[in-house]
């Protein structure tokens, strides 16, 4: 028995939300009476941190502080509607949404702050700590709760926002059948070094260093943690999870957590990342996402870094010890290739 | 089938409850007690997140018959926070962001106060065999490991 090391690459480009029927989603934004603000979705936060990144999109849109946003979201009964979590398009998609609705009930809220300071709303800026006051002039200043207060019961005004952001329509080329379907890019690159067992058809995974390039990273921690976990469901799909390993016979199907297989806590090995932000035109303070793409590189650079190993093309995911061990039977055994 | 009466102590208060005969503890705690902190996710012992202390030994509730804990102590993650303090192991998980869905958390979190309870400066090793019954999609472990290991050190934030 011989364990083989082998290392393998893979670059992607990532398209952020999907093109069909524009990809939008909406969001509102309200002040209460207490100064604080309420932005209503109905994305979902699966733990990936959406409320978080619009809690803080909408707080810089504003001008005030990230304790005065409550994001309230998941019910479709009682927010806008979003397309969904998923493409990686939250950020981007929902964050628009938000941005804009801030935008409109900051316009308010501005105004709001004029009439009462008795000044031209151009001339005012917020200190982002929740008050307004005249540019230059900071003495001349009134606190976001006290414009919330005289909006709601002396001016008689909401302010409020509505935020919707929608893919303009790219229509196909008729001469060559071009068209852009998405609006922006991520792209990430990913070396897996694995060992392969070439007795039991085993992949351990080693270590992993990536990069990915995913606009302005908004909130660094929340997409650190998207990074190292997406990568394992990565390693997941690759080496472990199928729901028909006999596809199309259903035998042996997974039917539980026992016998649907994913990585657990002794299986990890180091991953070393890299975040390059270049923040995108149309993304909310040049935000992309970071969502499916953590996963995406790790499939091919673990498939290439088996070939590396062994020199053997598995094409069929997952690679299980089987197939390994069964096409290192079929070409006579391990041939490792030059290490890179 | 004919009720059991049951007497435990559950985080610390005594409680008397009424069970059919082969009910299991995970069903006991959440539908008879009321306690929804351990999850029900396979119920047959693969997952962890039922995870319970009994006696201040790491069970799975799914899978113990909830007449077996008659007289004795069980802990579940509803006793782990101080008063209004999250316990050092909830601030940390807080802190190395080792949660993100959540489900898995309960479990984790007893899992790792049943290991620091017993050893309370475990290597890495010790941690990722403690937290071995338990899997996790969304955080690739490594935040899970990290945020014990800080509590093991000493060091309750990042």
């Amino acid at each position: 028995m011989t364990r083989h090391r082998g290392r393998g690459i893979a670059s992607i480009n990532y398209p952020i939300g999907m093109n069909l029927g524009g990809d939008p989603s909406q969001a509102l934004v309200h002040s209460n009476p207490s100064g604080k603000f309420t932005v209503a979705l109905s994305s979902i936060d699966l733990g990936q941190g959406m409320k978080s990144v619009t809690r803080q999109i909408c707080a810089e849109t504003l001008g005030v502080p990230v304790e005065d946003v409550y994001v309230d979201t998941a019910d479709s009964d009682t927010g806008p509607h979003c397309m969904g979590s998923f493409a990686s398009r939250g950020t981007h998609r929902v964050g628009n949404a938000v941005m804009a609705a801030a935008r409109e009930a900051r316009g308010v809220m501005m105004e709001a702050a004029a009439e009462e300071l008795e000044v031209n709303a151009a001339d005012l800026e917020t200190d982002g700590r929740g008050n307004i006051h005249v540019k230059g002039a900071p003495h001349r200043s009134i606190s976001t709760k006290d414009v919330a207060i005289a909006a709601q019961f002396k001016q008689g005004k909401t302010i409020s926002g509505r935020g919707i952001f929608l893919v303009p329509l790219s229509a196909v080329d008729p001469e060559t059948g071009e068209m852009s379907p998405a609006t922006c890019y991520a792209h990430a690159c990913l070396v897996a070094e694995v060992d392969v067992d070439d007795e039991t058809g085993e992949v351990a995974m080693v270590r992993m260093d990536s990069a990915y390039e995913l606009g302005r990273a908004l909130n660094p921690r929340l997409v650190e943690q998207q990074l190292v976990g997406g990568a394992w469901m990565g390693v997941s799909h690759a080496l472990y999870e199928t729901t028909e390993p006999h596809y199309p016979e259903t035998v042996h199907g997974p039917r539980d957590f026992v016998e649907y297989l994913m990585p657990g806590p002794g299986d990890i090995c180091p991953h070393d990342i890299a975040v390059l932000e270049r923040p995108a035109p149309d993304g909310p303070f040049g935000a992309k996402g970071p969502g499916e793409m953590c996963a995406n590189p790790v499939l091919p650079a673990v498939a290439n870094a088996i070939f590396n190993a062994v020199g053997v093309r598995i094409d069929d995911l997952p690679i299980t010890p089987e197939k390994v061990l069964r096409a290192i039977k079929a070409q006579g055994g391990a041939r490792p290739q030059a290490r890179r | 089938m004919s009720k059991i009466p049951l007497q435990f102590r559950h985080n610390g208060r005594d409680v008397a409850i009424f069970v059919d005969g082969g009910t299991n503890l995970l069903v006991a705690l959440r539908e008879l007690i009321g306690d929804m902190t351990p999850k029900f996710g396979c119920g047959q012992g693969g997952c962890g997140t039922c995870s319970v202390l009994i006696d201040g030994e790491l069970h799975l509730s799914c899978l113990t018959l909830a007449e077996t804990v008659g007289g004795r102590s069980v802990e579940t993650l509803d006793g782990m926070k101080q008063g209004p303090n999250l316990h050092p192991l909830q601030r940390a998980f807080a802190d190395h962001f080792a949660a993100q869905c959540g489900y898995c958390t309960p479990g984790m979190l007893m899992a790792a106060k049943a290991l620091l309870d017993r050893n309370p400066s475990p290597n890495r090793d010790e941690v990722i065999e403690a937290i071995s019954g338990n899997i996790c999609r969304c955080t690739g472990y490594e935040p899970i490991i990290n945020a014990i290991l800080a509590v093991a050190g000493g060091r309750a934030s990042a």
